[in-house]
């Protein structure tokens, strides 16, 4: 156990303290809201020579993952951080940092994408990324995301893992709003996180050939085996989170997180902030006598596919909020509930909550009308329905 | 310098032989690559000062020097006749497959 010391700051600060204490060799970023916070505490710290690392001052996220790579090939500890449009110009760089198996731990706070322009929050940005071979997880507050970027540099630099990672927070919600953060002592991070080592460096002692090429023949292989080390970061997941809970004194429940599950007949299951909305209304349900319950998912990638259908075989309804959708179909958190839930020999009732988009908050009103919404799902064995909530205006439907 | 030996390439049997991703030991490419070549470069090596000219410009660093001599690396050599064209001695000479 520890002695933290709680200073008031906001999300984006908070990431920047952690970044701070992983001492990374070199930060390469630019600034996009609403993110800029955090680049800006960086370089502030390099600036007052709180932090040894180098702070690239680039001119676009393309360069700024390309920088973030390069960096990692000579065996540095690299951060970068993103946003929205942002992270989608640097979506080439993202396949190409994951292929490359460089551990780059990324802060992104999650945002819109255009059109309309919006600078509020969703999660759009990230989860139209799942594919880019990046583990991704969700925080709920700037205390997990602070904490998050510790465990990140852990996770990705696992020599079984060595796969790169993004922390998303909440854009405004989490990266603006000020909270009570514990900041750990450096000392226990330097115990906690040791130097990096990468067997895949640039050396003269012993040259290699970085990133090369594969031919038809070869190229599966390569991608089995980056397969492969997100599911082994499953492990190495579940042991990083152990070691800090002992260390620091606070767990954060592995690939999910179960709140009132135990005897749950109807959950909602959501990422990020909107959790600690869920929390409250849950409490005032059970409160009432109904068996409600959330489940958090921390990781999408890896995906908690084990979690899932644990937690399926015990319920009768699911319902997914989803801050983004694929256009054409459902949402993207959806999709990968449903897939889990799929291969359990059981019914259960599901529905998709598409909203919160471009920054419209997801009230407590709205929360408790999708958990009513579920239960009579399940006891006029409705349809089950991917719908778009709180609307301001009447649809065709 | 020391050039790399070349190995004999093996396909691996098992995942665990890739390497961790796309990073491994330079050396030279599994395959000849000579296939294209329809002249090739000889050698007179008495007329050869070893000024290291051919050495040092051919393209595809197939020329080797053995023991004081020049030799060449027929796997890879193309026979573009940069080496022949720049020896200030002629002691190179082109001649048809
Ligand atoms: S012919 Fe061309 S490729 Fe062959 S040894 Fe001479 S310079 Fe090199
Ligand atoms: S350029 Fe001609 S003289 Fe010089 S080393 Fe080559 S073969 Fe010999």
């Amino acid at each position: 156990m520890t002695t933290n010391n709680k200073i008031f700051i906001s999300g984006d600060e908070a990431v920047a303290q952690g970044v701070k204490l992983c001492r990374p060799h070199v930060i390469a970023a630019y600034p996009i809201t609403p993110q800029t916070i955090t680049v800006e505490r960086l370089s502030e710290m390099v600036e007052a020579g709180e932090m040894e690392g180098i702070y690239m001052h680039v001119e676009s996220e393309h360069s700024a993952i390309s920088a973030a790579m390069g960096a990692c090939a000579v065996g540095a500890r690299t951060f970068t951080a993103s946003s929205s449009q942002g992270l989608l110009y640097m979506a080439e760089g993202l396949h190409y940092c994951s292929g490359g198996r460089w551990p780059v731990v990324m802060m992104n706070a999650n945002r819109s994408v255009a059109l309309p322009w919006s600078i509020y929050g969703d999660q759009r940005d990230s989860l139209s990324l799942l594919d880019c071979g990046w583990i991704q997880v969700y925080v709920e507050d700037a205390q997990e995301a602070l904490d998050m970027i510790i465990q990140a540099y852990k996770i990705a630099e696992h020599k079984d893992v060595l796969t790169p990672m993004m922390v998303n927070l909440d854009g405004f919600i989490l990266t603006h709003t000020y909270e009570l953060v514990a900041i750990p002592e450096q000392k226990m991070v330097d115990e906690f996180l040791p130097v990096f080592e990468t067997p895949n460096k640039m050396s003269f002692e012993e040259p290699k050939n970085l990133g090369f090429s594969s031919k038809p023949d070869d190229n599966t292989e390569f991608k089995y085996q980056q397969n492969e080390a997100m599911f082994n970061a499953i492990d190495v997941i579940r042991d990083v989170d152990q070691e800090f809970a002992e260390k620091f004194g606070r767990k954060y429940y592995d690939m999910v997180e179960e709140y009132q599950c135990e005897d749950a007949e109807v959950v909602l299951v959501a990422l990020g902030s909107v959790c600690g909305t869920i929390r409250v209304v849950v409490d005032k349900m059970r409160a009432e006598g109904k068996k409600v319950g959330l489940l958090k998912i921390r990781y999408m990638r890896p995906f908690p596919e084990a979690e899932v259908k644990n937690l399926a075989r015990r319920v009768n309804a699911i319902g997914v909020i989803d801050k983004d959708i694929s256009f054409g179909y459902e949402g993207t958190v959806y999709t990968n509930v449903n897939s889990a839930i799929s291969k359990i020999d059981k019914y259960v009732y599901k529905s998709n909550f598409v909203g919160g988009l471009g920054g419209r908050d997801i009230t407590k009103a709205e929360i408790e009308e999708m958990f009513d919404k579920l239960f009579f799902g399940v006891a006029n064995k409705s349809e089950e329905k991917v719908e778009f909530f709180s609307l301001n205006v009447e649809t065709n439907d | 310098m020391n050039r790399p030996k070349k190995q004999e390439f093996k396909f691996p049997t098992h995942i665990d032989e890739y390497p961790t991703g796309p990073q491994y030991k330079a050396g030279f490419l599994p395959e000849i690559n000579a296939g294209w070549r329809s002249v090739r470069p000889v050698i007179d090596h008495e007329a050869c000062v070893f000024c290291l000219r051919c050495y040092l410009l051919c393209p595809d660093g197939t020329i080797l020097k053995e023991n004081g001599k020049i030799e060449f690396d027929m796997d890879y050599c193309k026979g573009c006749g940069v080496c022949a064209h720049e020896c200030p001695t002629d002691a190179i000479k082109m001649v048809k497959e």
